[in-house]
């Protein structure tokens, strides 16, 4: 009896990582990772648990007799469509809608899913993005199609480089220097106009709103650690499209 | 000023961020509404106050409220929602302008338009703090009154 008790514990306690992972490699908000695991926790008559979740690792105490575990969170991407449906998984164990086996096979299938969008969706609605903001910013409509374009061809530079290199600077950096190229010889060529306003349109899609979300939110919550990281990705992915943007201006 | 083309494309503007951060399919209109109410705020408040950071402010905090109610009725995390909306009101132009300045070693201006750049994003992050707060207040005193309702306060 006191096996099945043990293995049953253990159940939970992968369960409560599985998710505490998944949230958090799909963009959740610190605060929001800790609440869902605790009350989860709570759930399953642990209530003397804890646990601290920074933006690279997840550690997770539960109450005395159990050892405490810990997972990496290695790629950070932003998939908001899986925090929701972990989000209501997570809803339905608290209510007792699932059981803990339930729970933690639908997380199974949530993490080996892919819920993404097709690629070039994405990238046309960045590009539509790009020309949305290029209007709304003051651009005149003649060079609409340029903003359109290159919007989506830095967003492309953006994730081809992200899936080769894994460095998310450098990735931005060239995506914004390409961009910047590429406005500067359609003005110079006579084709567009003005070079500012198609330059901020279509830099749009890269810029880092998530995070910046993330990091005002975790701080508000008093998670200085993870707030300040994100604060300081954000600050980095904003300097990196600048410095992009910069280098060809510059010449 | 052309407001039903400028409600149109914030709408399209943050329908597509959705895409791009992947939100739920069936939340994807209600993000397009929240960064459509966000933008037309902050437009307004510009066009009569001539102050972005006050605008900012109060674009924020629209869009904040309107995503923390729509959290509410899809029962979803609200970040799903405020994101697409939050986009619009970064200072972008401003941070490329200073930017700009800085390249043609033009600093004094360049520091002119980096503070205020970090005024509007300073502006933001309060928007989103004051409409948590507020709603947080709200939906406790809403849910007392529940209870009391149904008797569950021990009193």
């Amino acid at each position: 009896m006191a096996q099945i008790g043990e293995t049953r514990r253990e159940l939970a306690l992968d369960c409560f990582l599985l998710a505490g992972r998944i949230m958090m490699e799909s963009g959740a908000e610190t605060y929001r990772v800790e609440d869902t695991m605790i009350r989860m926790a709570v759930s399953q008559n642990m209530v003397n648990s804890h646990c601290f979740v920074t933006p690279s690792g997840i550690m997770f105490s539960p109450s005395e007799e159990l050892a405490t575990r810990f997972v990496r969170i290695n790629n950070r991407s932003t998939d908001l469509e899986r925090v929701a449906l972990i989000n209501s998984v997570s809803r339905k164990l608290v209510a007792g809608e699932y059981t803990l086996q339930q729970a933690y096979d639908e997380m199974l299938i949530i993490d080996q899913t892919n819920y993404r969008f097709h690629i070039w969706i994405q990238i046309l609605a960045a590009a539509v993005a790009s020309g949305c903001f290029f209007i709304l910013l003051g651009g005149n409509w003649k060079d609409l199609p340029f903003a359109f374009l290159f919007g989506g061809t830095g967003f492309i530079i953006v994730e081809t480089i992200l899936i080769e290199t894994r460095v998310k600077i450098f990735a931005e950096f060239i995506g914004s220097f390409v961009i910047g190229i590429l406005a500067s010889i359609a003005v110079y060529a006579g084709f567009a106009s003005d070079l500012d306003t198609l330059i901020i349109g279509s830099i749009m899609p890269l810029v880092p709103g998530l995070l910046i979300t993330n990091a005002v939110r975790d701080l508000m919550a008093g998670h200085f650690m993870s707030g300040l990281s994100k604060g300081a990705e954000a600050f980095l992915t904003a300097f990196a499209i600048g410095a992009g943007i910069a280098v060809v201006l510059s010449f | 000023m052309n407001w039903p083309l400028e409600a149109f494309l914030s709408f399209m503007a943050a329908g597509a961020f959705g895409v791009i951060f992947n939100t739920p399919r069936r939340t994807l209109i209600s993000c397009g509404l929240v960064g459509m109410s966000g933008w037309l705020i902050y437009r307004i408040f510009f066009l009569t106050f001539d102050d972005p950071v006050q605008a900012s402010f109060a674009g924020a905090f629209v869009v904040s409220i309107v995503a923390h109610l729509l959290a509410k009725k899809f029962r979803m995390p609200m970040i799903i929602f405020s994101i697409a909306g939050i986009i619009p009101l970064v200072p972008g132009s401003k941070a490329y302008n200073a930017m700009r300045k800085i390249v043609e070693n033009n600093y004094l201006e360049a520091i002119a338009f980096a503070s205020e750049a970090m005024m509007i994003s300073g502006a933001v992050a309060m928007g989103l703090v004051f409409a948590e707060v507020i709603m947080q207040l709200f939906f406790k005193r809403q849910a007392k009154r529940i209870q009391k309702k149904m008797g569950l306060t021990q009193e």
